[in-house]
């Protein structure tokens, strides 16, 4: 058995690692985990990832948990385009500044604009009061302000003239509220043209086919009972 | 100017840079940023560190922030002995996952059990609600238990037979709820027998030195209101 990636397209660890795989032909099974049917927190999927967590690599024998840790694994072992994670000291340093950052910031706000904006409401049947979303939203609006004035600043990319792990991680949360209707981008030209440049350099192809499911989770249908109770605990600490 | 070290040492990710440098015998100059003085808040620290958080680093021109990119700057730049950031792939795999995890898991308990038990009563004069305390211990203990079961696991250290960042950065975290007079280590021997092999694994003096700052933070005179004032708005959402 080779590399099984364990993902749900829903999460945006998931398309991160999607993309990149894809991007670089790295061949791999696609095990999908659906989240939204509680089949992360399985006994079987427990003996891949005992976080009972997506994104999950694994490969042989070994099994590893956390997009940051897999996605380096990947660049690692396929030895891909210097510029995915550069030799270059600094340019490295600023790979791993980003993608240290962005757990506590742009990961919770992206996360937490997608819940309480769609999920809540359309798949759990729980209102969220207006002034908790437009919390929500306005820590959203920060952690983008910084994105930009920190991170991006006048490049092409994220830490220099070439797109790396930063970017994809960076992108595929920002495509969890345009999922739930937020306009990221609106007022941001910096950021449209950066994300442009981001789909442009991965494929615009391999780009929607990732956001497929994501960009259709406002349709989702509500959740029966069982399922809702079974997540809502799990739901509740992801997005705390 | 040779490499600065921008560092208070109530912080943890501060802590264990502090250690791993001077282990390493990396030469620096020890940059301190007070805290609880709002130092990390001015228009010069500003210039580091945009961020406005420590730890952050500076080498001539170059600065960088976040704990993860600095620590392994440091790996790389200063050709460190190949356990504290292994190159053999599932090594360095384990120690990346650790480091991610952590942000959202131990470092979120550890620094909510220190202000909500301690700080909150004894610097900021004010009482955090029981639930709010017992829900927050709660979430650490699980945390530990989740270091025990899928990370220290029966090895010796985090990542293996040997001692890398990752067991740096976790100790680190732990010295914060021990120094809040949570008994982290009293009901858990493999958690106490692990951290007798750090602490002589970096030696017990560098140690003790590193921890000197938290061990003391529970005798620390109360704020006057400028400083309540100043912290308030960062702090609050440590005290829910």
């Amino acid at each position: 058995m080779g590399l099984e990636l364990y993902l749900d397209l829903l999460s945006q660890p998931c398309r991160a690692i999607y993309i990149f795989a894809k991007k670089n032909r790295i061949p791999f099974e696609m095990r999908t985990v659906e989240l939204l049917k509680g089949q992360h927190l399985s006994d079987a999927f427990a003996q891949v990832n005992p976080l009972k967590k997506v994104p999950a690599l694994k490969d042989g024998d070994f099994t590893l948990a956390e997009s940051v840790a897999i996605l380096l694994y990947l660049t690692r072992k396929y030895k891909v385009a210097d510029h995915w994670y550069p030799q270059d000291l600094q340019a490295c340093a600023r790979v791993d500044e980003y993608l240290a950052w962005q757990h506590t910031t742009l990961r919770r706000s992206c996360l937490r604009a997608l819940w309480h904006k769609v999920m809540f409401p359309v798949f759990l049947g729980e209102p969220v009061s207006p002034e908790m979303l437009a919390t929500t939203l306005a820590e959203l609006d920060v952690t983008l302000q910084l994105l930009e004035d920190k991170f991006l600043q006048n490049k092409a990319f994220l830490i220099g003239p070439h797109v790396s792990l930063a970017d994809l991680v960076a992108i595929t949360e920002l495509m969890h509220p345009v999922g739930a209707g937020c306009q990221v981008f609106e007022g941001r030209p910096k950021l449209a043209a950066w994300c442009r440049r981001v789909e442009a350099a991965v494929g615009e192809d391999l780009f929607q086919e990732a956001h497929e499911v994501i960009l259709k989770a406002k349709d989702s249908p509500p959740a029966d009972p069982t399922i809702k109770q079974k997540l809502m605990p799990a739901v509740l600490a992801m997005i705390q | 100017m040779g490499l600065e070290l921008y560092l208070d040492l109530l912080s943890q990710p501060c802590r264990a840079i502090y250690i791993f440098a001077k282990k390493n015998r990396i030469p620096f100059e020890m940059r301190t940023v007070e805290l609880l003085k709002g130092q990390h808040l001015s228009d010069a620290f500003a210039q580091v560190n945009p961020l406005k958080k420590v730890p952050a680093l500076k080498d001539g021109d170059f600065t960088l922030a976040e704990s993860v990119a600095i620590l392994l700057y440091l790996c790389r730049k200063y050709e460190v002995p190949d356990h504290w950031y292994p190159q053999d792939l599932q090594a360095r795999a384990r120690v990346d996952e650790y480091l991610a995890w952590q942000h959202t898991a131990l470092r979120n308990s550890c620094t909510r059990a220190m202000w909500q038990k301690m700080m909150s009563p004894v610097f900021l004069g004010e009482q955090v609600p029981p639930e709010t305390l017992a829900s927050t211990l709660a979430e650490l203990e699980r945390c530990l238990q989740l270091l025990e079961d899928k990370f220290l696991k029966d090895q010796d250290f985090l990542a293996g037979p040997h001692i890398s960042v990752a067991d740096l950065v976790a100790i680190t975290e732990l010295m914060h709820p021990v120094s809040a007079g949570c008994q982290v280590f009293k009901s858990r021997p493999k958690l106490a027998a692990w951290r007798q092999r750090v602490e002589a694994a970096v030696g017990k003096d560098l140690f003790q030195e590193a921890h000197a700052v938290v061990m003391k933070a529970k005798d620390l005179p109360p704020a006057d209101s400028a400083i309540k004032e100043k912290l308030k708005p960062s702090v609050q959402v440590l005290l829910q």
